[in-house]
């Protein structure tokens, strides 16, 4: 009980101490307001980042797996284009030989131009896909019917168009049975696909016009036609299984002896995903640094403050002493009142560490997501500096002999 | 006979000031009874203030032996010595040495925070002992809001918060003008009415003859011990100071 007054007491104390000298207070606390507001604002912006970026990822599809030819880096006099090529054959080996995946398309990208009545556009994007196209990305036709088996097969001259497509073909609003030219031979339009917007974060720019026919059509219409594949995985988890496969197959159909660097690209959405995780946490383990660095200096800041609030109030502590207060008595004094100083500096930051989070999570627009273990972490590290850095002014002052102190001038 | 509150022998303090040796005290030996109103006297120098000191427990003697209501101080830790200030000492200096931030109450409070005693009803306490010097109406004043002697009796109200066996005052009116300190030692002299027991040290020989027994130092040695009554330096103070005012009387009357 005398514990729960003294410390009521001491608490009070320290803070009309702390008020008495409240421009002093404050300057003496910046440092650990900078520090916590810093940790907050960063931790919570790198959260809403996270969240941005993840989401970005979820817009690809969590499982799916790009394999792509590539010339192996600072080795080109040594491969031809001939042999890094992917062909179909490479392609369809791939699913039968690759347990771990669910569905692959190729996907073959022309550059033609296109034209429906007088309207003309020059080297626009057309992809030659199978069915298996629409699920694995994910887009399905809004008007019409996707692109079939049948389609593939016979190599029919059927095409879909993006929405964007239709407007700047000014084709009707549903132009299923109309016509289209691509390189100077006739598609019907079966269907429309939404457009689909990529984040200029992945070198997305502005909507194009996007034109899907079947691969074998597309196949045909190219002497050495350049592909890659798109795969899902069964589950996301299966990515580093899926490219192991993948990379075996591709190397036995290659020939590639073993030594030789890959002359293709397996890359998965999940990969990218770590890698950024792993961007992050470095990021935050810089910022933690710092926080460190700024929660010391602040530490400094307050022990010096404590060493002069010490000297200031020598006569005062030898009159407590005097009056009855023990050793431990001032310690828990001049401790409390440390703390206390340390954590208004912690509250302040923590006010201004949120409004900064939401203000830049409102600049960059994503969603601001304030982590309470950021805050309590800010809190329990200002207390911490408080009674780490305060411990000493305030062992310091208990123990003063009490006739000692009252003699101080 | 009972024990008594003070008592100390062979008492001796020395001071060690770089390379020198300052000897304060050189064996003193005193007893204070229950309910005695002493004075302690002395020229500047002489070890009054040093001897206080001890006897609050602020400081401890270099040599001999201090017993306070029958328990010896110097087998005490600085634990127990707190306690014994807190609740057997009420100690007040000549210079008041009262908070500033603090209201009359709240510095008449601070021997009870530190307390095991009174836990309920410190506010109480605290009103009722600013109540016995008379400064009722000065509850919620700061000391820089009240007069020298209004700040004394605050420090004697804190003195005396927490019951103490004996109040030990090294020059109370030091710093106070004659009028005020009279109105001081009326204060004291109505505690000791009440039973407190009281030690105070003064140069002042009309302020020492409200005690009831005067202890002369010089040179860190007891010069004399009496009842006031039998005090020769007191008894020839108060027949000059008669004398003069007789003489200033008829004088008076010449000129009338
Ligand atoms: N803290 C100290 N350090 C050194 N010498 C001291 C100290 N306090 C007192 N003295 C010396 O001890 C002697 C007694 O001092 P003090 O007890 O203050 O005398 P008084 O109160 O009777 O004037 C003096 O010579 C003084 O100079
Ligand atoms: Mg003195």
């Amino acid at each position: 009980m005398i514990l729960v007054r003294l410390l009521l007491q001491t608490v009070l104390l320290a803070l009309a101490q702390i008020w008495a000298n409240k421009i002093r207070a404050f300057l003496t606390t910046l440092g650990i307001i900078i520090a916590v507001w810093a940790v907050i604002t960063v931790v919570g912006a790198m959260e809403g980042f996270k969240g941005f970026m993840l989401d970005q990822f979820a817009t690809f599809g969590a499982n799916k797996v790009w394999v792509f030819p590539r010339m192996p880096p600072g080795q080109r006099d040594r491969y031809s284009w001939r042999q890094v090529r992917m062909t179909i054959d490479q392609v369809d080996s791939l699913l039968p030989n690759s347990p771990s995946l669910a569905a692959i398309t190729p996907i073959l990208n022309l550059n033609a131009d296109i034209q429906a009545g007088d309207r003309f556009l020059p080297l626009a994007s057309i992809q030659g896909v199978r069915p298996s196209w629409h699920d694995i990305e994910q887009r399905y036709v809004t008007v019409g019917r996707p692109l079939s088996n049948t389609d593939e097969e016979q190599r029919r001259q059927v095409c879909l168009i993006n929405d964007k497509g239709v407007q700047e073909l000014a084709l009707p609003e549903d132009p299923t049975g109309t016509y289209m030219l691509v390189q100077k031979r006739r598609f019907l339009i079966v269907g429309v696909v939404e457009t689909r917007q990529v984040s200029p974060m992945f070198g997305g720019d502005e909507a194009q016009t996007e034109v899907f026919i079947p691969f074998r059509t597309g196949e045909a219409m190219r002497e050495f036609p350049r592909m890659y594949a798109v795969a899902t995985t069964k589950a996301p988890e299966l990515y580093e299984d899926a490219r192991a496969e993948i990379t075996a197959q591709l190397r036995r159909m290659r020939n590639l002896k073993p030594g030789e660097p890959d002359t293709f690209g397996v890359e998965a959405i999940e990969q990218a995903i770590a890698q950024v995780k792993a961007m992050l946490g470095a990021i935050t383990m810089m910022v933690a640094g710092i926080v460190l660095i700024s929660l010391i200096v602040g530490g400094i800041g307050i022990m010096n403050i404590m060493l002069v609030s010490v000297t200031e109030r020598t006569r005062e502590i030898g009159l407590r002493m005097a009056v009855g207060a023990r050793a431990k008595d001032i310690l828990t004094q001049f401790l409390v009142e440390a703390v206390t100083l340390s954590l208004i500096g912690g509250v302040i930051g923590i006010l201004l560490g949120v409004g900064g989070a939401y203000l830049v999570g409102e600049l960059a627009g994503w969603r601001t997501q304030l982590s309470s273990a950021s805050i309590v972490l800010a809190v329990g590290f200002a207390a911490c500096v408080g009674v780490f850095f305060g411990f000493y002014p305030a062992k310091k002052a208990s123990q003063l002999l009490p006739i000692e102190a009252l003699r101080y001038e | 006979m009972t024990t008594p509150i003070i008592r100390i022998r062979e008492v001796h303090k020395v001071y060690r000031v770089g390379a020198e040796k300052v000897h304060a005290l050189r064996g003193v030996d005193l007893d204070i009874q229950r309910n005695e109103f002493v004075a302690i006297m002395g020229a500047s120098g002489s070890g009054k203030s040093t001897l206080m000191n001890i006897l609050g427990c602020l400081d401890q003697p270099t040599k001999g032996v201090y017993e306070l209501n029958g328990k010896l101080t110097h087998s005490m830790d600085s634990a127990q010595l707190a306690r014994v200030r807190n609740e057997e000492i009420g100690f007040v200096f000549q210079s008041f040495e009262l908070l500033n931030r603090a209201t009359a109450h709240k510095n008449v409070m601070l021997p009870l925070v530190y307390s095991r005693r009174h836990f309920w009803g410190a506010r109480r306490r605290a009103a009722e002992s600013l109540r016995r010097v008379g400064l009722s109406d000065r509850m919620d004043h700061r000391p820089n809001q009240l007069s020298g002697g209004q700040r004394q009796r605050v420090a004697i109200a804190r003195a005396l918060v927490n019951e103490p066996s004996i109040l030990l005052a090294d020059e109370p009116t030091g710093n106070l003008d004659s009028k005020t300190s009279d109105d001081i030692i009326a204060l004291f002299k109505k505690l000791h009415a009440e039973g407190q027991t009281i030690l105070i040290v003064t140069h002042e020989e009309d302020i020492a003859g409200h005690a009831a027994r005067i202890v002369r130092l010089r040179d860190g040695r007891v010069l004399s011990d009496n009842p006031t009554s039998q005090d020769p330096i007191h008894q020839d103070y108060v027949r000059r100071s008669l004398e003069a005012a007789q003489r200033a009387a008829s004088t008076e009357g010449v000129t009338a």
